[in-house]
């Protein structure tokens, strides 16, 4: 289990507890969190589940891959700290974690 | 207008439930028409995951997004569909009882009995970047598609993104236009190895600019633009001379023309009743991801269920005289006529 925080971009914080294994867009999207569209449901297809990861866990959460940066060009004020949140997949580890949605998905 | 293509049944979305929707429909002696508007056929498999695999599809374990679509062509050789592609159904006007003229952006009509939606989640459209004030250049100085290369003829374009799409235009249009910079967020680029090696050597040679980065502003007057202000990914701030943008960043699923159709809708989608998914106009249908009712799934192999039980209210408006008896691939000599196996 890890608590996770969604900011959103008027700088209103949500946080849920997901359980391990399940990515970061799929808690957000079963917990209604707002920001997060997800059109394609998880295939690293379509770059609509773009989150921005707290400077503190950049490095715990690690860069994304090749694929996955090819997906982030889809991606709208894509930034260094821009990840796909379908790619992240939680563990205790993560417990903590802060990720900011940006102002629009596509 | 042109002359109207005859059909017992028109199909808006060519995804896989629209193409096993052939399959049910022509087991019943209903031919059918497909339009869609995305170039090739497949819908969301074809355009979001063809690589990507799908395990839900009963009876196989695994299959990829192209892999179905492939399958799904094989499966419905036998009915000898139509497709239309590129073109978008733009209006639905009832002539008869039930009966309907379909057109597409294309101007093309057609005449049915019987429409199916199976549109998914609407229509594949260009993303728009998040310019501000981009709207006004849309049409005028922003294009997100090239329909005449000639138009570009002599102009200074600023073309985004880093795929297919940007650098196969990047070095079409380079002989033709006054001078090409090519804009993406980073020096890696998904578009086809050797592409990015012709764009490096003009580069190289001086022949066109490549900047890393991305817009944040548009300059112009009247819907005619001036220039672009780009940051650089070192936050630098500059500005490239341009009169025409091109951006490429792929596409998005918008409902379209579907809400301008006089149906019923609920949160973006058509509620159906479940015995026929059929909508609150007899005689158009609507299956797949597009439709809603208690208990929705957005799942490929419910959508398979619905076509099934379209086809069957679907065949009492295109053959209003004929009873329908119900049979089995296995054992009906008739079906296994119509799948040409016997």
């Amino acid at each position: 289990m890890a608590k996770i925080n969604f900011v959103d971009h008027q700088g209103e914080t949500r946080t849920i507890e997901v359980e391990n294994g399940a990515t970061v867009m799929e808690a957000a999207i079963r917990n209604g969190i707002p920001g997060i569209e997800a059109e394609c449901g998880g295939a690293c297809a379509c770059a609509t589940c773009h989150v921005y990861v707290d400077e503190a866990w950049r490095e715990k959460v690690g860069p994304p891959s090749p694929m996955e940066e090819d997906m982030l060009d889809f991606g709208f004020d894509v930034r260094p700290n821009s990840r796909l949140s379908c790619q992240i997949k939680v563990t205790d580890e993560l417990d903590g974690l802060t990720v900011t949605t940006p102002e629009r998905q596509a | 207008m042109s002359e109207a293509i005859k059909t017992d049944v028109l199909i808006v979305g060519a995804g896989p439930c629209g193409l096993f929707a052939v399959f049910e429909l022509g087991l019943l002696d209903m031919k059918a028409h497909l339009v869609d508007i995305l170039d090739k056929i497949g819908g969301q498999c074809a355009e979001l995951y063809p690589e990507k695999p799908i395990y839900d599809i009963p009876g196989i374990p695994m299959v990829s997004g192209q892999g179905l679509t492939d399958a799904l062509m094989e499966q419905i050789k036998p009915f000898h569909p139509t497709f239309h592609l590129g073109e978008m159904v733009e209006k639905i006007e009832k002539i008869g009882e039930p009966a309907f003229r379909v057109t597409t952006d294309a101007g093309k009509v057609f005449e049915c009995k019987v429409v199916v939606i199976s549109a998914g989640g609407g229509s594949f459209q260009p993303k728009r970047p998040p310019v501000p004030g981009i709207e006004a250049y849309e049409g005028t100085s922003v294009f997100y598609s090239v329909r005449k290369m000639e138009q570009f003829r002599d102009k200074s374009l600023l073309i985004v993104g880093g795929g297919d799409s940007a650098l196969d235009w990047t070095l079409n249009l380079h002989p033709i236009a006054r001078r090409v910079t090519l804009l993406h967020r980073r020096d890696d680029f998904r578009a086809a190895p050797h592409s990015v090696e012709q764009m490096r050597a003009l580069v190289a040679s001086g022949k066109m600019d490549l900047k890393i980065g991305q817009v944040t502003a548009l300059e112009g007057e009247g819907g005619m633009l001036a220039g672009a202000t780009m940051k650089g990914n070192d936050n630098a701030i500059s500005r490239i001379a341009c009169d025409t943008m091109l951006p490429f960043f792929g596409l998005t699923m918008k409902l379209g023309p579907v809400a301008n159709w006089g149906l019923a809708l609920e949160n973006n989608l058509v509620p159906v009743e479940t015995s026929a998914f059929e909508t609150s106009v007899p005689g158009i249908f609507a299956i797949g991801d597009i439709n809603t009712y208690p208990g929705k799934l957005k799942l490929i192999l419910c959508g398979f269920h619905e076509g099934a039980l379209m086809a069957q209210k679907a065949h009492r408006y295109v053959y209003p005289d004929k009873r329908l008896v119900f049979q089995y691939t296995t054992s009906s000599s008739s079906l296994q006529k119509k799948l040409g196996v016997n």
